[in-house]
């Protein structure tokens, strides 16, 4: 069927078009809109009925002439093209070359919102990636096919930790490893410490680039975790890579959420953001995963900055309700130096459990994150308490505790940005740690376990 | 031929359609081409308002929808059990092995396995009077669980047809009953239900049983009736899944529906991996024999998601119907109330508080109406207990659906965020919870547990809270401050945190019968009574936080319940020499 341009637009209103009259249209459907002068712009149908149409325009409204915009319907959803010669390149938030290495050619394509998995599929993720940081391996220990959030504020090193992350882990280097990148709404400069640290100074040989830059189109961001998604998801299910996937930043996605949502006058929920943000995000985030057969996976760590530092905010608040936990980065260990500042009591990985100890990383392992779990978060009430009475006024006990801190932050947390350590070097560090208090105190330690490791 | 009406409005999941005079209000449709599975839910006029439990991508208008001439329902019968559905009813594993990784659209299976056969043993005979509930013939669905077949409610009349004993595949018809009118009814096996009805008992009775969960937080301190209601609210990451899969692991209850509503995939693939390789602690058999899921992720279409807990509740009724204890966990109410808040605003409804419809108290209050002890249509008694969590944003007690949920539960397990963060867990919070079952269920405590235990429950919650007190001049001064009797009421409340209240799911500790709480908790009460009485005469209480036999109590926990059991005498016998010998030393120094 001949695709037919529809000449003249019946209202133009935030990153909206109306038309009148359009009958034989998909909820969905992709849309482009032409202006005079030739330039077209892409749209998404987001309401259809008998008598008219909605058309939510990627790149915004400006400049669009109600009389002489065209708009034509594509007869298919937001696609992407797929073919393993997608790695290298680097494309724009809507999935078109931003290289000089022209168009994809590809006889194959996906709807870039995707369908959402058969929990029957999936494979419960028990594979640990050594990331070489103390804090995240003992702590908040990371499994292939998580999807584990960076809650960071602004100023804060997660550019340099999702870095670290991505170049230290296990696999880096091997041909099935892949990084698809998502930068959504980010800096110029961000995003070409990204390319650079990861591509041309790092070791990660695969890699394919999404970029919606801080001053590109706000709508687009809606797209652009969409198509690194789909693009992620291709070379994890259909070509069996390990791929990691760095969207960054997530605040400025939901952002783009509400700025629609305002626009078509929707009911909004807290701080404004749409009702639905919670099932939009987990739309993205839920396509992560370890499938039944299929040898690749797909790992996720979005980067988000808290509005003000606050974890209470809708953005982190909903995302910590779909990822399968969070690493939290502290203002306050930062301000200290501490390199990574990672906040272990907030931060939480829940596929931990059944990826760490025995047949995975080492049998004391589950113990021994509890304890130092139990004895630092101890350590944060006797600083409390310290900060009202004075450090001279503790206990015995107490000032056992305030020194275990202090070492636990310097030596354990910190450590710099190429510093790669091996698991058993981090664990041991954690028990030389607990051997600065008194035995009693270790309640998370069995008997056993504590004859063997504190001598 | 079909009814049929032609779509004028595709928004999202809602969907407009003109032409449908015929159809009837929350009949089920097939929208579009497709045939994509919806739901009416609201009549103006020659339009109605479809919500589609399928993604809406690429309708258009003027595609045909196709009544079907039933409210949505869902097929009950056996082959249930061990079995993961999405939020309609339909199995998850078909569509798998049918559809691929990616659940498609507009696809269908059938609900029940039609090519499995079932060893069926009649209860009646030709002749026999029929009426609501009679069992008509048993199947042994799984080696746990019989399955009843029984006569739907509202027939009555005389058996004129009983399948003999025999091996059946599920589509067949066990009985036929003349009714009053002199009708000959056919019953399959298979039977449908209407999932926004309940089914109906004949009394609802007041519940007495403790529903015994394995967690000492719970039995021992907020015990949960069965046929009870309780809410667990928390923010991310405290512990609802967490304590919710525990709850289906080691609940006392013959069958358990375990609802995923707008939760992660991988909590499913983790249940569905994990149960049939756990042994029921009182069978041995695999827990997966008595477990049903029902599974609509957060990235399933949201409609579905509003079904899913209707879907469940109405799986749950079914078997209380044949008798037994029934446990369902909801994970997350929450997402639920938000898929009824994003239906509505797309209805473009007038929004109460915070977006949610103003139906939504009442839509709570139905849900977990739906729990409780009955007796059934037969006489037989059984049970439904609803435990919902609850995902309050940002962890705040105080929005609508938390505010709402607390007035139709009688427990609430408050999840506390700082606990969460110091790694106690469960982060059951023991000064914000209650259970308002405790009066009806301490009878049968005292009775198999030991009759002291209300008595050692109120002295060891009153303890914590005389702690709570303490602990606020604590955080101001310091500990060193405190007389000797306040210190050991600090240090005796770490014990009952450390030693009975934490309690790790992934180790040997994960079940704990109400005997083994019990123990420790009356090891630990026994130890405050005897420094009590020390202190008094003198003692210091530094010198009685010293011995192994102290630092003890909070290990006791390792141990199995059997091994506590042989071991108690020669515990609390050491734990007594350490305070004698402490106590009598001191003393004699001093009357020196
Ligand atoms: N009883 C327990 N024993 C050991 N660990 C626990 C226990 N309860 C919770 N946890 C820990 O807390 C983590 C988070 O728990 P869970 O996934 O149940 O949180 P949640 O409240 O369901 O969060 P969300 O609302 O985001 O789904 C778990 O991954 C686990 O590490
Ligand atoms: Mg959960």
């Amino acid at each position: 069927m001949p695709l037919i341009d529809h000449v003249g637009v019946d209202r133009i209103y935030g990153p909206f078009v109306l038309l009148k009259g359009t009958p034989d249209v998909g909820f969905g459907e992709l849309a482009q809109i032409r202006m005079k002068n030739g330039d077209h712009r892409l749209g998404q149908v987001v309401l259809n009925g008998e008598d008219a149409t909605l058309v939510q325009v990627f790149s915004g409204t400006s400049d669009l002439v109600p009389e002489t915009t065209a708009v034509r319907f594509l007869g298919r959803p937001l696609e992407m093209k797929l073919s393993p010669a997608l790695i290298g390149r680097v494309f724009s938030g809507l999935g078109e070359p931003r290289d000089d290495c022209g168009p994809v050619y590809s006889a194959y394509s996906k709807d870039v919102n995707g369908s959402p998995l058969n929990p029957m599929a999936r494979v419960y993720p028990r594979n640990f990636i050594q990331t070489g940081i103390s804090a995240i391996d003992v702590l908040v220990t990371l499994i292939r096919g998580q999807k584990l959030p960076i809650f960071s504020g602004n100023g804060l090193p997660h550019n340099k930790l999702a870095v670290q992350i991505a170049n230290q882990s296990q696999l880096v280097g091997e041909e099935n490893f892949a990084v698809v990148f998502a930068g959504i709404g980010v800096k110029r400069d961000d995003a070409a410490y990204f390319m650079e640290e990861l591509f041309e100074k790092g070791r990660t040989k695969n890699m394919v680039v999404f970029l919606n830059l801080a001053d590109d189109p706000v709508i687009e961001r809606i797209a652009t975790p969409r198509f690194a998604l789909t693009v992620g998801e291709y070379l994890a299910f259909e070509l069996n890579m390990h791929v990691l996937v760095i969207m960054t930043d997530i605040t400025n996605y939901c952002e783009a959420l509400r700025e629609i949502g305002v626009a078509k006058g929707e009911v909004p929920s807290r701080k404004g953001y749409p009702g639905y943000m919670y099932s939009d995000l987990a739309s993205l985030y839920e396509r992560a995963g370890v499938l039944k057969g299929i040898q690749g996976s797909l790992t996720q760590i979005p980067i988000l900055t808290m509005p003000n530092d606050d974890i209470t905010h809708p953005i982190p608040d909903l995302t910590g309700f779909i990822t399968e936990g969070q690493i939290v980065l502290s203002r306050e260990l930062d301000s200290r130096g501490i390199y990574p500042p990672i906040d272990v009591l907030a931060s939480l990985s829940r596929l931990m459990k059944d990826g760490i100890g025995k047949g995975y990383t080492r049998e004391d392992h589950p113990d021994l994150a509890s304890q130092l779990y139990a004895s630092y978060s101890r350590v944060q009430d006797v600083r409390a308490l310290a900060s009202v009475i004075g450090e001279d006024e503790l206990s015995q006990i107490d000032i056992s505790y305030m020194d275990f801190g202090k070492s636990f932050e310097n030596t354990f947390i910190k450590q710099s940005y190429d510093e790669d350590r091996d698991i058993s070097e981090s664990l041991d560090i954690g028990w030389k740690l607990l051997k600065m208090l008194p035995r009693n105190e270790l309640t998370r330690i069995s008997k056993e376990e504590a004859d063997a490791r504190l001598k | 031929m079909e009814k049929q009406g032609i779509i004028i409005m595709t928004n999202g999941p809602v969907v407009k359609a003109r032409g449908i005079r015929e159809f009837a209000m929350h009949e089920m449709v097939y929208v579009g081409e497709m045939r994509l599975m919806g739901e009416i839910i609201r009549i103006d006029e020659d339009e109605a308002t479809i919500q589609v439990y399928e993604d809406t991508q690429g309708l258009k208008a003027g595609e045909p929808v196709f009544g079907r001439g039933e409210p949505l329902s869902i097929a009950l019968g056996p082959g249930l059990l061990g079995n993961i559905f999405d939020g309609v009813g339909r199995p998850l594993g078909a569509l798998y092995e049918k559809g691929g990784i990616f659940i498609p659209r507009g696809i269908k299976v059938p609900e029940i396995d039609t090519e499995k056969t079932w060893e069926l043993e009649p209860e009646v005979k030709v002749g026999d009077i029929a009426t609501s509930g009679t069992v008509i013939a048993t199947i042994k669905e799984t080696p746990l669980v019989s399955h009843k077949v029984m006569v739907p409610p509202g027939l009555e009349g005389e058996f004129t047809f009983v399948l003999p004993k025999g091996t059946f595949k599920a589509d067949v018809t066990v009985a036929k009953v003349r009714d009053s009118r002199g009708q000959e009814i056919e019953i399959p096996m298979v039977q449908r239900w209407p999932v926004r009805v309940p089914r109906p008992c004949r009394q609802h009775l007041t519940p007495k049983e403790p529903l015994i969960t394995g967690q000492r937080v719970i039995d021992g301190f907020f015990p949960i009736a069965k046929g009870g209601v309780a809410a667990i609210p928390g923010g991310f990451g405290t512990g609802k899944t967490v304590t919710q899969h525990q709850l289906a692991k080691w609940s006392e209850a013959t069958v358990v529906v375990y609802i995923g509503c707008g939760e992660r995939g991988n909590e499913m693939t983790d249940v569905l991996e994990e149960f049939p390789e756990l042994e029921d602690p009182r069978s041995g058999r695999p827990l997966m024999e008595r477990t049903i899921l029902v599974a609509n992720t957060s990235n399933m279409p949201v409609a579905a998601r509003e079904a899913s807990i209707y879907t469940g509740i109405t799986m749950a009724e079914y078997y209380r119907d044949m008798g037994y204890d029934v446990a369902v966990m909801a994970d997350s109410t929450s997402r639920w109330a938000e898929a009824l808040r994003e239906i509505s605003g797309r209805m473009e409804e007038i929004p109460a508080e915070e977006g949610f419809p103003a139906y939504l108290p009442s839509r709570l209050a139905e849900f977990y109406e739906r729990a409780g002890r009955v007796v059934t249509l037969n006489g037989d008694m059984g049970s439904v207990t609803i435990i919902g969590a609850v995902s309050p944003p940002g962890g705040d007690f105080t929005e609508p659906v938390t505010r709402h949920t607390k007035r139709f539960v009688r427990c609430f397990w408050a999840l506390d965020k700082s606990l969460a963060n110091a790694r106690h867990f469960p982060a059951i919070n023991w000064v914000d919870s209650y259970s308002e079952y405790v009066g009806e269920v301490e009878d049968w405590f005292s009775l198999n547990v030991d009759t002291g235990w209300s008595e050692l429950r109120k002295r060891a919650k009153d303890l914590l809270a005389e702690d709570e007190r303490i602990q606020q001049v604590v955080r101001l001064v310091g500990e060193d401050v405190l007389p000797d009797s306040e210190r050991l009421i600090a240090f005796t409340s770490y014990l009952i945190k450390n030693g009975y209240l934490q309690q790790g799911a992934f180790g040997p500790d994960s079940f704990s019968p109400p005997s083994k709480g019990f123990a420790i908790l009356s090891l630990i009460m026994h130890f405050y009574d005897r420094a009590f009485a020390l202190i008094r005469q003198g003692v210091p209480f530094s010198l009685l936080r010293g011995g192994d036999a102290v630092a003890n109590l909070v290990h006791l926990k390792e141990l199995s319940s059997e091994e506590l059991e042989a071991q108690l005498p020669k515990i609390r016998e050491k734990l007594d020499a350490f305070m004698e010998k402490t106590g009598s030393e001191r003393l004699a120094a001093r009357g020196r």
